[in-house]
């Protein structure tokens, strides 16, 4: 059943201007884009050598911040305190932080002269720069904040009630998350793991900063497009409109799942986030 | 679905972006190679406070993507290139307002560590398993440099990385990440102490020759700026073109370790 309501003026201009606003680069990159030698550009050994890292490292930092994120998301969701706050504004800091700024702390931090470098080396027997694994930690870095405040939103907004009736039926609290909690919260979740995924898909300050950037090992698909601008603009944006079509691609495939509210009440799950 | 706090974040980088955007036609812009920063930043200082000067705002990035930029549009006065074929293509794309001219050359360098903890002699050295080097990408004309210079060296290292300019190259082996790298000498100043000059024979035979024209009065895009050929350059980038070319301004380049022409 489709329900339409009117949408009130001041609030139909302004959403218009945005949604051009957002079209007008990807028009940009459609107009300029060679298209008679993109699909020979596409198939290219370096780009897909570039895309299969790309979609590799993101998929690894999107799942790494959904373990890490998602506890934390459930302790900042399970009450309010000073503590809370201060661990929230260490969440949302890596937003504001410039990639490369990002990049060059990532060093400080977990560099082979950082300050916990000998450690990892001891633990891994290399050092995390210029690896691939290296491009997964700046990638998670970067993305974590995004999982963990989409991810509070929707455990903040399951039904106290009902997770009080669990509790009371016998369950622990481990029980409770895993059965009643966090099924709930699935769309807000799988939101927040989307956005992760993308935005670890896009990461390249952080990444060039921390890991470098060579072929096969950690040269991303957004490091391809910036190193082949330097040489040929026409494959650079070659190069990001293949990056554009895979995430618009993952998205339309994913659509019902997390996004529910846009294709109808059908696939929408009952006590989702407000 | 996604928290308030992240759309408030979101709104202010909106507000923040568009309060940037205010333009002043009357600017005069030198795009330069990211490799002149200090040497141009003294050289427009000088430049602003002689007889003839007028105010200079100045651009810095590889040279690559100043050319890019120009072409897109971008508001340039004067272009230093750190790279003949960059310049060549400036001049294909119709931007120049006049010749270009070599005002300088820099010398490659092998840059370590200070104190050089791995012992790094020459070239033959960046061949050495377990040391960790890295050179600028094949397309940044440091790493085109570099990689020639290698050549005629007759060593074939395996960099772990292709860094996007000499900066991000020096400043990795400063944070202690690089062993070793091939910059060019005037980028180890800027790290007096935390990194060192290694000079080489083959580096005498690659020497990168930087050269600075005027542009256009204003680039219109690349439709435009190819059929219309020279027009006017600014008058106060010419002014800055001929300083750079000056006994004055030599003496500035030198200083930070530029050779003469």
């Amino acid at each position: 059943m489709d329900v339409r309501r009117p949408l009130a003026l001041p609030l139909l201009v302004p959403a218009l201007v945005a949604a051009l606003f957002l079209a007008a680069p990807l028009v940009g990159l459609a107009l300029r884009a060679p298209w008679s030698t993109v699909l020979e550009r596409a198939t290219s050994d370096p780009l897909l050598a570039a895309l299969r890292l790309s979609l590799v490292t993101s998929t690894w930092s999107a799942a790494l911040a959904f373990v890490l994120g998602v506890p934390l998301a459930a302790w900042l969701a399970s009450g309010r305190s000073p503590a809370r706050t201060l661990v929230r504004i260490l969440v949302t800091l890596p937003l504001v932080l410039p990639p490369v700024v990002a990049g060059v702390a990532l060093l400080l931090a977990f560099g082979r002269a950082g300050l916990l470098g000998g450690s990892i080396e001891l633990l891994f027997g290399a050092a995390l720069p210029f690896t691939t694994l290296g491009v997964v930690v700046a990638q998670t870095y970067v993305a974590l904040p995004f999982l963990v405040l989409a991810a509070e939103t929707g455990l903040r907004g399951v039904d106290r009630n009902v997770q009080d009736a669990a509790r009371t039926l016998g369950a622990g609290p481990w029980r409770v998350f895993r059965t009643v909690t966090l099924p709930l919260a699935r769309p807000a979740l799988g939101a927040g793991l989307l956005v992760a995924w993308a935005r670890a898909l896009g990461e390249f300050g952080a990444t060039i900063t921390f890991a470098g950037s060579l072929e096969g090992t950690t040269r991303t698909l957004p490091l391809a497009v910036y190193a082949a601008l330097e040489r040929e603009p026409d494959a650079a944006i070659a190069l990001s409109l293949v990056l554009v079509a895979v995430s618009a691609l993952v998205l339309f495939l994913l659509r019902r799942r997390w996004f529910p509210g846009s294709t109808g009440q059908d696939a929408a799950p009952e006590g989702g986030a407000r | 679905m996604l928290s308030g706090s992240l759309l408030r974040l979101a709104c202010f980088a909106l507000v923040a972006a568009t309060a940037s955007c205010g333009r002043n036609d009357a600017r005069t812009i030198v795009f330069a190679a990211s490799s002149l920063t200090e040497a141009f930043e003294e050289l427009a200082r000088e430049f602003e406070s002689s007889a003839a000067g007028g105010r200079i705002e100045l651009h810095f990035a590889g040279t690559p993507t100043l050319v890019l930029q120009l072409r897109e549009g971008a508001p340039g006065a004067v272009l230093a290139s750190a790279d003949a074929a960059q310049m060549q293509r400036a001049a294909a794309l119709g931007l120049l307002g006049g010749d270009a001219e070599v005002f300088g050359r820099n010398r490659l360098v092998i840059a370590v560590a200070g104190g050089n903890p791995e012992g790094v002699e020459g070239p033959d050295d960046l061949a050495r398993p377990g040391l960790r080097v890295a050179l600028c990408g094949p397309d940044v004309p440091a790493g085109s440099y570099a990689r020639e210079a290698l050549t005629r060296a007759g060593v074939e290292p395996a960099p772990v990385s292709d860094e996007p300019s000499v900066r991000s190259l020096v400043g990795k082996i400063a944070l202690g990440e690089l062993d070793a790298g091939i910059v060019y000498r005037t980028d180890v100043a800027a790290h007096a102490g935390r990194v060192e000059a290694i000079e080489f024979e083959a580096a005498d035979r690659v020497r990168p020759a930087y050269t600075i024209a005027p542009l256009t009065a204003r680039a219109e895009g690349p439709a435009t700026a190819g059929a219309s050929g020279a027009r006017t350059p600014d008058r106060t980038g010419a002014l800055f073109v001929d300083f750079v070319l000056s006994s004055e301004g030599r003496e500035i380049l030198e200083r930070h370790g530029f050779e003469a022409p």
